[in-house]
């Protein structure tokens, strides 16, 4: 750090200011949302009422549930998340074992065959895995929106390059002991893996709770809309037409447990975006 | 630590073993990822619309269809402008961002909280929000707009406009995503050579340029990567915000894509703009490799 003269200071102070200015901009649309989702639904937003109204209320949130299943919406997504994610765990697992630990025939082909996942976008290919699950007779199923990502190449290398920094010496005194494949991946494998997971397993999360345009095809009921196509649905109803405060509402139903869980585990979050450098 | 010795096994495990274990990842890989990348180039050789029931074969009739589709170089184009100003645009700022909030005082962690919070909401409610940003006379931006005597506009239905609109929502959702990547670089560069810099006399802009820049050129490529990929699926705010329109000022491949097949039912063509947004991205993305090998090779 150089000395500060003041006139340093005074450039430090307006960098600061500009700084601030720029923040308050980032977050205005979200204070004005959660302001206005309080607006007295009978009063008309206007240049000159544009924030809380005369009475803050808390009545378009009651009126957003009854025009919509939120709950339901909830319900699952948090079923769809979790499914994709507890397959994802098995399924990655057994993969990077497999690649970190033995060597068989066709070892290579099969793992460059696995990583072209990580070259073809899923959203590129809506059009044929929608014809699939057409044909499987899955669509309008919680189990479509899911399937397409029981199978994570990204997730298989993760597991992969983790698995291969525990030493050898352990599995084999594991073997030594008598224990099975399953039990030495068990007890030998998956605990040191454990913050290589959890990463995986935020990043996993935030992308199929935010993600829209595939659940947006396969799914056409209430029973298996998740809450991003649930809440363009609700925005899109006829009934609704502009009426913000309601539309402010339902937003803040879908982001605001969101933000919250956010700011308890900010940490972890940023660490596993850094970690993995997924959406 | 030292390095460790991996010693295949193979004597004691069955042969089988590490098949049977790659065997779920590769039956959803190959069932949703390999036979329909196949199956999308096959389909895109095929006149199959509302009119064609049966598939005929037509060659490269879509692609030639849909060159010679105004409204689909339209589409092209747009994607192509929305690529280029969002990227650099939210890269350099993001860096920018990361620069002044590389240091400890009071409110840092509000200011990054600020910057932050967008990345976390799923794109369909911050598309919600804009939308409610740019609505005509009330919406929050027209308001500020006012007080600077800018009378209000209609953002989202403005051929001239609503792209724009759009290329603010992009970089105010990304930037603090990719802020956060560069402030962990920062945050993992040696103060030694810094120090080293200031006592030498560097300015400020010299350390940036000459120093900061070149040791965080491995962040900043992959953030790039990532923004570029990003910004070429982008659909959910056209969905919510302006459906393509107004006059096909918006339309972008991945949403051309589902209303050609879910508004068109042109089977044929949806399955030609997969390909080509399959083709694009994996030029992007074995470009982008190279680039990195070669680099890392010769230096």
């Amino acid at each position: 750090m150089s000395r500060r003269s003041p006139r340093a200071r005074l450039a430090e102070a307006v960098r600061l200011l500009g700084l601030a200015i720029v923040a308050l901009a980032w977050a205005l649309p979200l204070i004005w949302t959660l302001a206005v989702s309080f607006h007295p639904p009978d009063e008309p937003l206007s240049a000159s009422n544009l924030w809380f109204g005369s009475q803050p209320t808390l009545a378009n949130y009651g009126q957003a549930f009854d025009i919509a299943p939120f709950a339901q919406y909830y319900i699952n997504t948090i079923i769809i998340v979790g499914g994709i994610l507890v397959v994802q765990l098995i399924t990655i697992s057994l993969a990077g074992y497999a690649f970190a630990r033995f060597r068989f025939r066709g070892q290579n082909l099969l793992f460059f065959l696995i990583l072209l996942q990580l070259l073809v976008p899923s959203s590129a290919l809506i059009v044929p895995n929608y014809a699939t699950i057409r044909s499987l007779h899955l669509f309008d199923t919680l189990v479509a929106v899911m399937l397409p990502f029981f199978g994570s190449a990204f997730g298989a290398f993760l597991m992969r390059q983790t698995f291969k920094t525990v030493p050898q010496d352990l599995d084999d005194a594991a073997r030594v002991d008598g224990a099975s494949w399953w039990q030495t991946l068990w007890h030998v494998y998956l605990p040191p893996a454990r913050p290589a997971m959890i990463a995986f397993a935020l990043s996993s999360i935030s992308f199929h709770w935010n993600d829209f345009l595939w659940p947006l095809v396969v799914t056409n009921s209430q029973a298996s809309r998740p809450l991003t196509v649930g809440l363009a649905v609700f925005t899109q109803l006829g009934e609704i037409g502009a009426q913000w405060p309601l539309v402010t509402a339902g937003t803040i139903i879908v982001v605001g447990p969101l933000l919250v869980l956010f700011l308890l585990f900010q940490r972890q979050f940023v660490e596993s975006f850094l970690h993995t450098g997924l959406k | 630590m030292a390095p460790i010795q991996v010693r295949p096994r193979r004597s004691r495990a069955a042969a089988w073993l590490p098949y049977l274990l790659l065997l779920p990842t590769l039956f959803f890989v190959a069932l949703f990822t390999l036979w329909p990348t196949v199956l999308v180039v096959h389909d895109s050789l095929f006149r199959s619309d509302s009119s064609t029931p049966v598939p005929v074969f037509t060659g490269l009739g879509n692609y030639a269809a849909l060159a010679a589709d105004p409204a689909f170089r339209q589409v092209l184009i747009n994607t192509i402008i929305y690529v280029a100003v969002t990227v650099p645009a939210s890269v350099v700022l993001a860096l920018l961002l990361a620069l002044a909030l590389n240091r400890r005082f009071r409110g840092l962690g509000l200011l990054r909280l600020a910057f932050f919070y967008p990345a976390i909401l799923p794109m369909v409610s911050a598309a919600t929000v804009w939308l409610f940003m740019y609505t005509p006379d009330y919406g929050l931006l027209n308001v500020i707009l006012g007080i600077v005597h800018i009378p209000s506009q209609n953002f989202l239905g403005t051929p001239g406009l609503a792209l724009g609109a759009l290329m603010i929502l992009g970089i105010w959702k990304q930037t603090g995503y990719f802020m956060i990547f560069f402030l962990a670089g920062l945050q993992g560069l040696s103060r030694d050579v810094f120090e080293a810099a200031d006592l030498d006399g560097a300015t400020r802009f010299q350390t940036l340029r000459y120093l900061t820049l070149p040791l965080l050129r491995g962040t900043t490529l992959f953030v790039t990567t990532i923004a570029v990929v990003n910004a070429f699926e982008t659909v959910d705010q056209l969905y919510i915000m302006t459906g393509g329109g107004p006059n096909n000022s918006t339309g972008m491949l991945l949403f051309d894509l589902w209303q050609t097949l879910f508004s068109f039912f042109d089977l044929g063509k949806a399955s030609a703009i997969s390909v080509i947004l399959i083709a694009v991205l994996l030029l992007f993305t074995v470009g982008n490799f190279i680039y990195m090998e070669r680099r890392t090779t010769y230096e």
